[in-house]
């Protein structure tokens, strides 16, 4: 239906330019970037490690402003942090002194609820995503996969209309990954948030995504190719990687993402 | 951080072992005087001068004079580093501006203050408090000063993206941050406001353990200073036994110090 409305895209960024200044030399990690996401939509980025992909969440986060280029969040220019965004960073970031329940519950007293109010929304979500047991464990005796269902949990409890994830799989085993990205996409399918979601595995992207976009390998990375992925929903991650649609764009993309590798490394070898 | 799972061996019997000896050493070289018992002491008069002590109660005074200038001295410093610690660390003009004067009175060996704090407080209890305090917040305060400043900055920037303001960071980032180094600072502390009581006491004072040894010292009479040594060395290790305790119970989600699983 929406697809048929002139929309406002929920993100959109045009010509940005992000530099940074290091031991008396500047280095520019993104330069002309034009990257467009419609409201509840799920685009997909992979590139080459280091390109510059984190530095793109960072900047719809509002957390780094662009040296140049605009930054619009649903038609409005950004300014300071995004109030309209989760970002679900790659390092761990629970607070080590609060258990997952009080982890879940700090966006919410920080949106004004009550203490109580916050703990009972805060096991909702940890049910949500599988860790109604855990509720009262802290960080450290959390494993890394339930660490991110956790932060997932904080950043979904707050319903942002847009979500950022940076690799939030890459460090979990197969099965786990396929099991979270299932998840992801059952809990996305009934909350229509606009998703940028980075990670380096392009199957991963291809099975998740509406859009995988590729970006060239850095120094001043952009979008070099934006495909559009035709595959039906609801996917099963597992079964969707038999299909011959998926493993042909998976051909295509990879041709493509392969030659932005080499890149990297001849550059890299030059240096 | 691994802990090891290995069952501990079982040590004290050797511990225990040791220390029979050595005091047996020490009875020996003194009772047939290989070495000077004049300036070695001897065991047994040791024990007597503990137990004349104990028994007539007198030492219980100057012990409860040594701890409550420890624990006066012990919390007001923590509160001051902690005060300062959390100002300087969030405020970098603050900090930029006292910089070279912490650095100084860091750097100034605290020690020589005492004769100064017992001009101005008198012989009583507040010199030694106050030099105790010296002692601590410095201490304190550079701990809370490098927590706040080495806090995490993903941290600070998922608490800014969950929608905190500058007042919220404080409360349930950079707070607790600083606290947790606090904590785990306290057995330095602790020890330090100890250590300013009794050098305070050995300095000039009328009552408390270190008047008690600085007493016996100008009778010459040893078996009390080595008596009033070994009192001061059980007293800091129930003063550590308590931080170690307190320290489990407030820094449990450390995975070096949390309490084993029940
Ligand atoms: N604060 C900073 N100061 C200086 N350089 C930075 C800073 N943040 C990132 N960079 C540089 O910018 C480039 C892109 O960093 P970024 O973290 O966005 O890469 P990435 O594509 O997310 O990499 P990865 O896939 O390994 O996570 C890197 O070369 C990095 O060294
Ligand atoms: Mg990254």
């Amino acid at each position: 239906m929406s697809a048929l409305l002139p929309s406002i895209p929920a993100i959109a960024l045009v010509g940005v330019e992000v530099s940074f200044q290091s031991a008396a030399r500047t280095v520019t990690v993104l330069s002309g970037l034009t990257l467009t996401v419609a409201p509840g939509e799920f685009v997909c980025v992979v590139g080459p490690t280091g390109c510059g992909k984190s530095t793109i969440l960072n900047v719809v986060a509002g957390l780094l402003s662009p040296d140049a280029g605009e930054v619009n969040i649903f038609g409005a220019p950004l300014q300071g942090v995004n109030r309209a965004a989760g970002y679900l960073f790659q390092a761990d970031t629970l607070l080590p002194w609060r258990n997952a329940r009080d982890n879940v519950a700090i966006g919410l007293l920080f949106r004004g609820l009550s203490p109580r109010a916050a703990a009972e929304e805060a096991e909702r979500w940890l049910a949500r995503v599988g860790l109604a047991d855990a509720a009262s464990r802290y960080p450290h005796q959390l494993s890394g996969g339930m660490k991110k269902r956790v932060a997932l949990a904080q950043v979904l409890a707050l319903d942002p209309k847009i979500l950022l994830m940076d690799e939030p799989f890459s460090a979990l085993d197969v099965q786990t990954r396929h099991l979270m990205e299932n998840e992801l996409l059952s809990l996305w399918s009934t909350m229509q948030k606009s998703v940028i979601f980075i990670t380096h595995d392009l199957e991963e992207a291809i099975a998740l995504g509406d859009r995988v976009i590729v970006m060239s390998a850095g120094p001043a990375s952009h979008a070099v190719a934006d495909y559009r992925v035709n595959l039906p929903r609801p996917r099963d991650v597992e079964e969707i990687r038999m299909t011959s649609d998926f493993v042909e764009l998976q051909r295509k993309i990879w041709l493509q993402l392969r030659h932005e590798v080499r890149q990297r490394q001849d550059a890299s070898d030059a240096a | 951080m691994q802990r090891d799972r290995r069952k501990p061996r079982r040590l004290w019997p050797y511990q225990l072992l040791l220390f029979g000896s050595l005091i047996g050493l020490w009875y020996g070289l003194t009772e047939y005087e290989l070495l000077p018992s004049f300036f070695f002491g001897k065991p047994v008069l040791v024990v007597t001068q503990l137990y004349h002590w104990i028994s007539s109660g007198s030492v219980f005074r100057h012990l409860g004079v040594t701890i409550l200038e420890t624990l006066i001295a012990f919390s007001s410093g923590t509160l001051l580093g902690v005060g300062f610690g959390m100002w300087l660390g969030l405020s970098p003009l603050a900090a930029a501006l006292t910089d070279p004067y912490i650095k100084a009175m860091n750097a100034m060996p605290r020690v020589v203050l005492a004769p100064i704090f017992a001009l101005w407080f008198g012989l009583g209890i507040w010199s030694k408090v106050a030099l105790g305090i010296t002692l601590v917040f410095f201490s304190v305060f550079f701990n809370v000063y490098q927590g706040i400043k080495e806090v995490n900055p993903i941290l600070l920037a998922n608490a800014r993206m969950l929608g905190a303001s500058s007042h919220n960071l404080i409360r349930h980032i950079y707070w607790p941050a600083a606290l947790s180094w606090v904590f785990s600072s306290l057995h330095t502390s602790v020890g330090m406001a100890f250590v300013g009581a009794v050098v305070g006491e050995y300095l000039g004072s009328a009552q408390g353990l270190g008047y008690l040894i600085l007493q016996a010292e100008g009778v010459f009479d040893i078996n009390a200073v080595i008596a009033g040594m070994v009192i001061l060395t059980l007293c800091a290790l129930l003063l550590d036994t308590g931080v170690t305790l307190l320290e489990r119970r407030l820094l449990f989600w450390r995975i070096d110090s949390a309490p084993e699983p029940r």
